[in-house]
């Protein structure tokens, strides 16, 4: 997290939300956004990440703590005099005007002239690439390209802040893949700051500068989505962001940075000490399925153990493998479709090994965790 | 249905089926229940003529049942729809005269002869000559049978007027009686005592009001309480707004008055002066399916007894002069009917009898008339 | 022939089913079928509309230019009035007072005579008693001279106008009904000329009744508009406690709520009562709330009330929080987003909404036959009056033509403003 809060272009400090006034459904919420960042607000639903969005906008009021745009304090600010910028899930574009009135709207509420506001409607759109839609209805437009009107219309009055709630939940696979793209381009060429929040994990990772992981009202951690996916700091997000394999065990000794974990099949491993207690604790441990190494050779590997497997899964690049492992048998492997790897078969019994580096120690989680 | 086998002998051998007998028993005469439909006017109205006239007869005529159809208030509208369908499914109809003369009028109604379909009174005296005189031809019509005469009149709260009325030109003198007062939403009636009260003669209302000078005259007497008035349009009105304490006095039927004072007891007290009389009879429609059966119902319901018996339910006239010694007392409250007869001559120092030929011809336009003068204040 | 043209000529020939029968006729055949099955599914409701809608309808338009009776039952004296120059200054001649005592004498016999004079006493008042009289003593007359004998019966007989009248209605069709129903009449030379001021009453009450309509309609706006919101935006729970109270009165009969009402508004009701109780008005000055345009408007609007409420909350349903927020986010204030987002949003609901209360409003009639006194009363109480009282149906036809034509008229004219397609009642 950074800790240059006065830099901070937006701002949350210590904010609770609370609708029924007996659960918070945000519970202690610290972030800063510099300006120019790319921040996406990922969790699973009612994880608190568009009430945070919402009491960005002066949707709601935050039930305590505050929060800084640009150095002020907008708790009190209504929604109008923020000038932040948003797209809404389902684009909330006004069916009752056209494109073009659209986009005007919030240049008129601006009181700006009529020449001013034809040529920088012009502009968002031909950015949009609908110059040739200014005329239609929202309606008469098409999923992609009602999106990007959202998106020209959020961005026309030259917001130094955008919201994304879910922009591209309505579209289908492909448009969806294609819009993140452009709007990761719009953002880079504005350089605006964009918080967008999502549930789409792929979507996170592709897009943002930094990913803050909402779970349970709480930003679980917020990194780049390399580190989000490689240095996983809670079992949640581990299991929330890519796939993984879950060991779980209970501490023998903790090292310099590592630790030793006893599984609960008797086995011991080693394994990265990133979030663990003191010994006798329980740990649940972290392993990317493509970390894992078939058969190693000899003790090249510190951790091996032996694996069943159950099920295997062509997949062209690469085979998918489902095998038995420390009583766990939902153990993923992936096995790069390289030159001469070894055959398998369902059923048999192979050696699995892996770093102590690529095995995170983390906090105890009975839970499968979401997806 | 031994009855019947036996009458039906030649198809005893067919009545085995029951679709068949069935049939019989419609065509039988001996057997046959035929269905007399009555309209009237519902409530206390019908519940008089059901004591006084339909009860004795069925318990008379065990082949007659007779159905009450209580839709008189529209009774005009649905008769003539019914003639113009050549679907008449009423046998009688209950109007008042001024319907019948209408429905006479438009071919709606059977004509009548009173000495061959009416009974003659007790002492041979022919019907023409019992009926009270011109009850029988209202506006020179031949198709109108009376039952009663009834008359409009005025009530008033007793606990609310500081002075008691005592003549229907009280009715337009607000300085004596302040406060609003209920009037019928109609010229008819209204015209006559507005005239009255311009210092009109009686004996030629008629004549003043066939000039336009007259009918302004009447107006002009009218413009006077304008602005006190509600006008009623159902006879329920007036007793619920005196009752309510809406108005201190209003026109209404007597025996709505005689209901509102002698059984539910409210402070009013009856103004019988000028009150109008009215009738309100009979009617047999044209193409009606039971016509003999009809007739004979209607000589019996009003004959000298019947008509003088209905009154034991409700304070209405009967039409007969044989019947008015007959009149006894209230069937359930006991008191003494004749003084509320609004033909008791003590009721009856000074009435109002319409002339229908008159109203016949102007209805239309002073209805037109009226109502444009109530919607432009 | 299908052969002949695929042997013929293959480059033209239709495709062919498997046992070529023409393509294009057999698909006509299957749509065929699934049309008539279609249309045999909608007999029934044709039907009905046709027999309770239509039919009626067209059977009214008929009675009102419908002039069949004086034709018809007076026809001697009528084919003898034809050679009658009605501007001639001069009474007919004896031929056609001849005439007039034969079609008296049968209609006295047949009971028809009522009928024309009830129809001519519509155009002028005396035409009635003018008849009947002279069918009860024409019987006694044998010979002529007939013209001194009528006129001795009844002066009336002796004057231009009558005749005059008789002969202008003796056509099969009349545009007199219509000419009442916008207060005009025929004079004496067939001119179409206004009813004397103090009959005039139509005009004045089809505007009476278009100007109270439309208030009922603004109130219906002013008052369902918020409840509708409310109902929209409501938690479900609250929402559907709200929904039975606005759907409450379509659950007890009209003429209950007009009656409470009744107890409710008049001067010793209980508004009034509660306003003196709490001073705001002394005993003496109560408020006059019924019997007149008050009632009327307060009870209409009332009872009609749903019928805007219903249709606006369909439309406002539909209408997600996130327009508002939209607007608000790109710089409007609370009422601007109102304004030009959330308002224009619920145009077709209140579209709808205003139609369907203004039009029924025109129609209605107990209401403000009950509460309407003298100055709240519709065109529909007259008319009802004319069906019921006075059975002029004629005349009741004609208002109920024009009625109608109004009601069309506003509908067109919002089809053009508003678009019908924009209509959304549920």
């Amino acid at each position: 997290m950074g800790q240059n809060g006065s830099e901070a272009f937006v701002r949350f400090e210590g904010v609770q939300k609370s609708y029924d006034g007996e659960t918070l459904v945000v519970k202690d919420l610290n972030l800063d956004i510099p300006k120019g960042e790319f921040v996406t607000m990922l969790g699973p639903s009612g994880s608190g990440k568009t009430t945070c969005l919402m009491m960005l906008a002066g949707f709601e009021p935050a039930t305590h703590g505050e929060i800084y745009l640009d150095g002020q304090p907008i708790n009190n600010v209504p929604p109008h005099k923020r000038e932040i910028g948003m797209v809404f899930q389902n684009y909330a574009l006004f069916p009752h005007m056209t494109v073009a009135e659209n986009l005007a709207f919030p240049l008129q509420v601006r009181r700006m002239s009529k020449a001013d506001i034809e040529t920088k409607v012009k502009r968002a759109l031909d950015m949009v690439e609908l110059g040739a839609f200014g005329g239609r209805r929202p309606a008469q437009l098409s999923g992609g390209q009602q999106q990007r009107v959202a998106v020209a219309r959020a961005l026309v009055f030259e917001p130094d802040l955008i919201l994304m709630d879910e922009p591209l939940g309505a579209l289908d696979k492909q448009l969806r893949e294609q819009m993140q793209y452009e709007i990761k381009h719009i953002h880079e060429s504005l350089e605006v700051t964009v918080v967008y929040v999502t549930h789409d994990q792929a979507e996170a990772l592709t897009m943002s500068n930094r990913i803050a992981v909402f779970n349970d009202g709480i930003i679980q951690q917020i990194s780049s989505p390399d580190t989000l996916y490689e240095a996983p700091e809670t079992s949640f997000v581990a299991h929330f962001i890519g796939e993984n394999n879950k060991l779980d065990g209970t501490i023998q000794s903790v090292g310099k940075g590592t630790c030793k974990v006893r599984l609960d099949t008797g086995e011991t491993v080693t394994a990265k000490a990133v979030n663990v207690k003191e010994k006798g604790s329980r740990t649940s441990m972290s392993l990317r399925p493509e970390r894992i190494v078939i058969n190693p050779k000899g003790k090249s590997v510190p951790n091996i153990l032996k694996g069943k497997i159950q099920e295997l899964i062509y997949l062209g690049d690469h085979i998918r493998t489902r095998m038995t492992v420390a009583g766990h048998d939902d153990f993923i492997v992936k096995i790069p479709n390289t030159f001469g790897h070894e055959p398998l078969a369902e059923g048999s019994t192979v050696n699995v090994g892996w770093e102590s580096e690529d095995c995170r120690a983390l906090d105890f989680t009975e839970a499968h965790g979401p997806g | 249905m031994k009855k019947l086998l036996k009458s039906g002998s030649a198809l005893s051998a067919l009545a085995a089926a029951g679709i068949i007998a069935a049939g019989v028993t419609a065509t039988s005469p001996v057997s046959a229940q035929t269905t007399l439909t009555i309209v009237s006017w519902g409530g206390a109205y019908s519940k008089s003529q059901q004591n006084a006239y339909h009860d004795p007869y069925m318990k008379l005529n065990p082949g007659i049942k007779i159905i009450n159809d209580d839709s008189a208030a529209e009774g005009l509208a649905k008769l003539r729809a019914q003639v113009e369908a050549k679907n008449v499914t009423w046998d009688l109809v209950d109007m008042v005269a001024a319907s019948a003369i209408t429905a006479c009028d438009d071919g709606l109604v059977e004509t009548i002869d009173p000495d061959r379909d009416l009974a003659p009174a007790p002492d041979g005296t022919p019907a023409s000559k019992d009926f009270l005189e011109g009850t029988l031809t209202p506006g020179g019509t031949n198709c109108f049978i009376p039952q009663i005469v009834y008359s409009t009149t005025f009530g008033y709260r007793i606990d609310k007027v500081k002075t008691k009325p005592t003549s229907v030109c009280d009715v337009f003198d607000l300085k004596k009686i302040p406060g609003k007062r209920a009037l019928e939403k109609a010229p008819i009636g209204n015209i006559e005592w507005a005239l009255l009260c311009s210092g009109v003669p009686q004996k030629d209302l008629y004549k003043v009001m066939s000039t336009k000078e007259g009918i302004d005259k009447a107006f002009k007497k009218l413009d006077t309480i304008k602005s006190s008035v509600i006008w009623w349009t159902k006879g329920a009105q007036t007793p619920q707004l005196l009752a309510d304490g809406e108005v201190v006095m209003g026109s209404t039927y007597n025996g709505r008055l005689f209901s509102l004072i002698e059984e539910k007891k409210q402070p009013v007290a009856m103004l019988w002066d000028y009150q109008v009389f009215d009738l309100d009879g009979w009617v047999i429609p044209k193409g009606g399916k039971n016509l003999a059966e009809v007739k004979k119902f209607v000589r019996f319901a009003t004959d000298t007894q019947r008509l003088a018996d209905q009154a034991k339910y409700i304070s209405y006239g009967p039409a007969r002069k044989s019947s008015a010694p007959l009149v006894g007392k209230h069937a359930t409250l006991g008191i003494d009917m004749a003084p509320h007869m609004p033909t008791n001559p003590k009721n009856a120092k000074t009435t109002i009898l319409f002339n229908y030929e008159w109203w016949a011809d102007n209805r239309a336009s002073l209805d037109e008339r009226f109502n444009a003068w109530l919607a432009k204040k | 022939m299908a052969a002949g043209t695929a042997g013929t000529n293959t480059e033209n020939a239709p495709l062919m089913t498997a046992d070529g029968v023409p393509l294009k006729q057999s698909l006509q055949r299957a749509l065929r079928q699934k049309r008539r099955g279609a249309f045999l599914l909608t007999l029934p409701l044709l039907v009905f509309i046709f027999i309770f809608f239509v039919a009626p309808i067209a059977d009214m338009m008929f009675r009102s230019i419908e002039n069949e009776v004086v034709g018809k039952y007076i026809p001697r004296t009528v084919a003898a009035l034809k050679d009658w120059d009605a501007t001639s200054g001069e009474l007919p001649d004896e031929k056609v007072f001849a005439a007039l005592v034969e079609d008296i004498k049968i209609g006295r016999k047949d009971r028809t005579i009522g009928k024309v004079a009830r129809r001519l006493n519509y155009e002028i008042a005396g035409m009635s008693s003018l008849f009947r009289s002279t069918a009860r003593r024409v019987a006694r007359l044998d010979e002529g001279p007939y013209k001194e004998a009528l006129i001795a019966i009844r002066p009336q007989w002796g004057e231009l106008e009558t005749w005059q009248l008789i002969q202008r209605e003796s056509g099969k069709y009349t545009a007199s009904y219509y000419l009442a129903a916008v207060d005009a009449r025929f004079d004496n030379a067939g001119n179409i000329v206004a009813q004397p001021e103090e009959r005039q009453i139509y005009t004045f009450l089809f505007g009476r009744t278009m100007a109270m309509s439309l208030s009922i309609t603004l109130l219906c706006i002013l008052l369902g508009f918020p409840i509708a919101y409310l109902l929209a935006t409501l938690p479900l729970r609250y929402a559907a406690l709200l929904m039975i109270l606005v759907l409450l009165p379509f659950w007890t009969s009209l003429l209950v709520r007009t009656t409470a009402w009744i107890a409710m508004l008049q001067q010793q009701g209980v508004i009034n009562d509660l306003l003196v109780l709490v001073g705001i008005i002394s005993d003496e000055g109560r408020l006059q709330l019924i019997h007149n345009k008050t009632g009327t408007l307060i009870a209409m609007t009332h009872i009609l009330l749903p019928f805007m409420i219903l249709p606006l909350y369909s439309v406002m349903k539909t209408i997600p929080p996130s327009y508002m927020r939209a607007a608000r986010s790109l710089g409007a204030t609370q009422a601007r987003a109102f304004i030009k987002v959330y308002l224009p949003q619920t145009l077709s609901g209140m579209g709808a909404g205003t139609i369907l209360v203004f039009i029924l409003s025109i129609g209605f009639y107990i209401t403000p036959a009950l509460v309407g006194g003298t100055s709240g009363t519709f065109i529909s109480n007259y008319i009802a009056d004319h069906v019921s009282t006075t059975l002029n149906w004629g005349l009741a036809a004609a208002l109920g033509v024009m009625l109608l034509a109004l009601v069309l008229a506003l509908y067109l004219i919002y089809d053009k403003a508003v678009g019908i397609d924009n209509m959304k009642l549920g």
